[in-house]
C-alpha cells in the first residue's frame, strides 16, 4: 500500500523528505555508533549521550555568541571540550560502578543527564537559541531533479565520513585491534601490557566527542535548546535495540536506515513519523529478538 | 526487626488516619499515597524480580487517561473507572512484558523506555487525551452510587483503604511461593530455569501485576485531582519512580513508601528549602533552587548510585541487623 501512495506523491517532495531523513539518520548513526563503542568497553549504556549531543550544539552557540568563534573552529573545539569533560566524568564517576550490575550504569548516567540538562536549563531556559547556517554552506544547489540545500548535504557527508573513519580505525588498525581485544577480554589485554583503564577513559572521551560532533552539525538544523537531546536519546535507544550493539557497521547502517524510514513516513503518514522507529523496534523484536546485527552480550 | 516492624507500620497507619485532623492538607497526602503505591508496585519488579522497567510512566499515565475518560465521558462510577484504569494498566503491561522479556538486562530497560515513549506520543496526538491540555474536569462522583467522594475527607479515607489493601497485596505477593520464585530468578536466573521454573512466565506475571497496580495508582491520582496530564506519561515519571525506589531502598517493602515521600516532598518544597538556605547562608543563588528540580534530582541519583545503593531503609535494616549480631555475640 505504501508504494502505491508514494507513486502519487510529487517526486521532489519525496526526495527532500528522503534527504531530511538521511540528515536525521546521520545523527542517529553517529550517536548509536558512540553508544556501541562505549558499551563494548565500559559495559555502560550511556544515557547521557543525548545531553552530550546537546552540549555540542550549545557550545557551538556559546562559541559564536560569547567569543565570536566560527562554526568551523567549533566543529573541532566542541568535540574536544566535550571529550575532555567526558573523560573527567569517567574518571570521577563512572569508574566506580564497572563491577556492578549494568543497571547502575544506566541509572548513574541518567543522573548525570539530569544534572547537565538542569545546569543548562537554569542558564538558558527551555526556549531555543537561534544559530545560523555558516555562510559557506548557505543556499542550495539545483540538481535538475531536485533542489539540494547545501548544509544538509554537508551534514550527511561529514557524518558519513566520521562514521566510516571510526569503523576503519576500529576494524582495520592496530589501535582498533587493542580496543576489540579489550572488549572481548580486558584482563588478558592488560596482561599484555596495555593500559586498559586509560584505554577505557579515552574510549569514553571519544564516544562523547562523537556525540558533541553530531551536536555541532545539528546546531543550524535542529533548534538548539537544553532539552534537545531528551527525545533523541530514546529514539537512539530504540535504534540500538533494533541493530544490536555487537557491530559497528550495524550501528551505522541501522541509524541511517531508520532515519530514511522516518523521513518516508513523514511523506506517507505524517502522524506516525514520531512513532515509526518504535514500531519497527516492535516488529524486529517479534521476528528477530537479538536485533538485526545482534549477538547477545 | 521482627518485633519492631509491625509497630512501625501500625504507627504509620495511625498517623495516616489522623493526618487530616492535625493540619495535613488531605489532597497533598492523597497525592503522596498514590505515588507510594506507584513506587511499591514498581519495586515489585525491580527490587524483587530484578527487572528494570524504564517505562512505568506508560502505566501510570495511560491508566490515568483511561480512568479519566471512563468517568468523565462514559459517566462510569468511580469504582468502575478505577477498574477500567487498572485493567488498562494490566493489558498494557502484558503487551510491554511480552515484548521486553525477549531481551535481557540493559536491553529490557531500553525496550520498555522506547515503548513508553510510543505511548507518550500517542497520548500527545490522540483526541481523547486532550493533547497538551490534558484531560480535565474529571468528576469524582459517588462510590457505588452511595458514598459522595466530592468531600475531600471522604475521598481521603476511601483512598487510604484502597492503598493499604494494595500494599498488603504486594506484601503478600512478595512473601508467597510465587514471590520466592521471583527472588530466585533475581538472584540466579539460569539456576531457576534449571530447577524447572518457566522463568519467562514468572517474569511476565510479575510485570503484569506491577503494571496493573501502577495503573491503579494512576487512576486514583486522576480521581483525586480531577485531571490527567502528559507529565504522568512522560519518561521523567519513569525516572522519578526509579529514584523513589532507589532512595527508599530496593527490595524492601517499606523503602518505596519512604522514597516516594522524600521525592514528592522534595519536589514540592524545594523552593522553600532554597529560600531558607539563601537566608541562612546569604548566597543568593539558592533562591532559584525551586527552578532547578531536575538538577537536584540528578545529583541525588548520582550520589545514590555511587555511595548509597541500599537506600535509606536498606541501610536501616542492615544497621539493625548488625546491632543484633553484636548483641548476640556479646550476650
Amino acid at each position: 500500500m505504501g508504494i502505491f501512495n508514494l507513486s502519487n506523491l510529487p517526486f521532489p517532495a519525496l526526495l527532500s523528505q528522503l534527504l531530511l531523513g538521511l540528515v536525521n539518520g546521520s545523527f542517529y548513526a553517529i550517536l548509536s555508533l558512540g553508544l556501541a563503542v562505549i558499551f563494548g568497553l565500559l559495559n555502560v549504556i550511556n544515557f547521557a549521550h543525548g545531553a552530550l549531543f546537546m552540549i555540542g550544539a550549545v557550545l557551538t552557540w556559546m562559541g559564536l555568541n560569547y567569543f565570536n568563534i566560527s562554526y568551523w573552529a567549533m566543529l573541532v573545539l566542541a568535540p574536544v571540550i566535550a571529550g575532555l569533560f567526558g573523560m573527567l566524568t569517567e574518571r570521577l564517576l563512572l569508574r566506580w560502578i564497572y563491577k556492578l550490575d549494568h543497571l547502575y550504569g544506566l541509572l548513574l548516567t541518567l543522573g548525570i543527564t539530569l544534572l547537565i540538562e538542569g545546569v543548562f536549563r537554569s542558564a538558558y531556559g527551555v526556549s531555543g537559541l537561534p544559530y545560523d547556517t555558516p555562510d559557506a554552506l548557505q543556499g542550495a544547489t539545483d540538481l535538475g531533479f531536485m533542489i539540494l540545500p547545501n548544509y544538509r548535504a554537508w551534514v550527511v557527508v561529514a557524518s558519513l565520513s566520521i562514521c566510516f573513519t571510526t569503523w576503519f580505525v576500529i576494524e582495520k588498525t592496530r589501535l582498533g585491534a587493542y580496543l576489540r581485544a579489550g572488549t572481548e577480554n580486558p584482563r588478558l589485554v592488560e596482561a599484555f601490557g596495555v593500559n586498559v583503564p586509560l584505554m577505557i577513559t579515552l574510549t569514553y572521551g571519544f564516544g562523547v566527542a562523537l556525540a558533541a560532533f553530531a551536536g555541532v552539525l545539528a546546531a543550524p538544523v535542529i533548534q538548539v535548546s537544553p532539552l534537545m537531546g531528551q527525545n533523541l536519546i530514546i529514539v537512539v535507544f530504540a535504534i540500538v535495540v533494533i541493530g544490536g550493539m555487537g557491530s559497528i557497521m550495524g550501528a551505522i547502517l541501522t541509524g541511517l536506515g531508520l532515519g530514511v524510514i522516518e523521513g518516508l513516513t513523514k511523506v506517507v503518514y505524517p502522524e506516525a513519523s514520531s512513532t515509526v522507529v518504535f514500531v519497527v523496534m516492535v516488529i524486529v523484536l517479534l521476528i528477530r529478538p537479538t536485533g538485526l546485527f545482534g549477538k547477545e552480550k | 526487626m521482627r518485633k519492631i516492624t509491625p509497630v512501625v507500620y501500625v504507627l504509620l497507619l495511625i498517623a495516616l488516619v489522623v493526618a487530616p485532623f492535625v493540619g495535613a492538607y488531605p489532597v497533598f497526602v492523597m497525592k503522596l499515597m498514590c505515588f507510594a503505591l506507584f513506587a511499591s508496585a514498581f519495586n515489585l519488579l525491580l527490587g524483587y524480580t530484578g527487572l528494570l522497567s524504564f517505562g512505568h510512566a506508560a502505566f501510570l499515565g495511560g491508566s490515568a487517561y483511561v480512568a479519566g475518560h471512563a468517568m468523565k465521558v462514559w459517566g462510569l462510577t468511580p469504582e468502575l473507572g478505577l477498574a477500567a484504569g487498572t485493567l488498562a494498566g494490566a493489558l498494557l503491561g502484558w503487551v510491554f512484558g511480552l515484548l521486553a522479556i525477549r531481551r535481557q538486562g540493559i536491553y529490557f530497560a531500553m525496550i520498555t523506555l522506547a515503548l513508553a515513549q510510543m505511548v507518550f506520543f500517542i497520548a500527545l496526538q490522540a483526541k481523547f487525551t486532550g493533547g497538551e491540555d490534558g484531560l480535565q474536569g474529571v468528576p469524582r462522583g459517588q462510590l457505588f452510587g452511595l458514598i459522595d467522594l466530592r468531600n475531600d475527607i471522604t475521598m481521603y479515607y476511601v483512598l487510604l483503604v484502597i492503598v493499604v489493601a494494595s500494599f498488603l497485596l504486594i506484601a503478600r505477593t512478595v512473601r508467597s511461593p510465587f514471590g520466592q520464585v521471583l527472588k530466585g530468578i533475581k538472584e540466579n536466573e539460569p539456576r531457576a530455569l534449571s530447577l524447572g521454573y518457566d522463568v519467562s512466565r514468572y517474569k511476565l506475571l510479575a510485570f503484569v501485576i506491577s503494571a496493573a497496580l501502577s495503573g491503579l495508582a494512576g487512576s486514583l491520582k486522576t480521581l483525586v485531582l480531577g485531571f490527567a496530564t502528559l507529565s504522568d506519561v512522560h519518561w521523567s515519571a519513569s525516572g522519578q519512580v526509579i529514584l523513589m525506589t532507589l532512595v527508599g531502598g530496593l527490595g524492601t517493602l517499606s523503602g518505596p513508601l519512604l522514597g516516594a515521600t522524600v521525592v514528592v516532598v522534595l519536589e514540592n518544597k524545594i523552593g522553600e528549602f532554597g529560600r531558607l538556605l539563601a537566608r541562612l547562608t546569604g548566597i543568593d543563588w539558592f533562591n532559584t533552587l525551586g527552578d532547578s528540580v531536575t538538577m537536584v534530582t540528578g545529583l541525588i541519583f548520582v550520589v545514590c548510585v555511587l555511595t548509597f545503593r541500599r537506600g535509606i531503609m536498606g541501610e536501616v535494616i542492615s544497621f539493625v541487623q548488625r546491632l543484633r549480631g553484636l548483641r548476640t555475640r556479646h550476650g
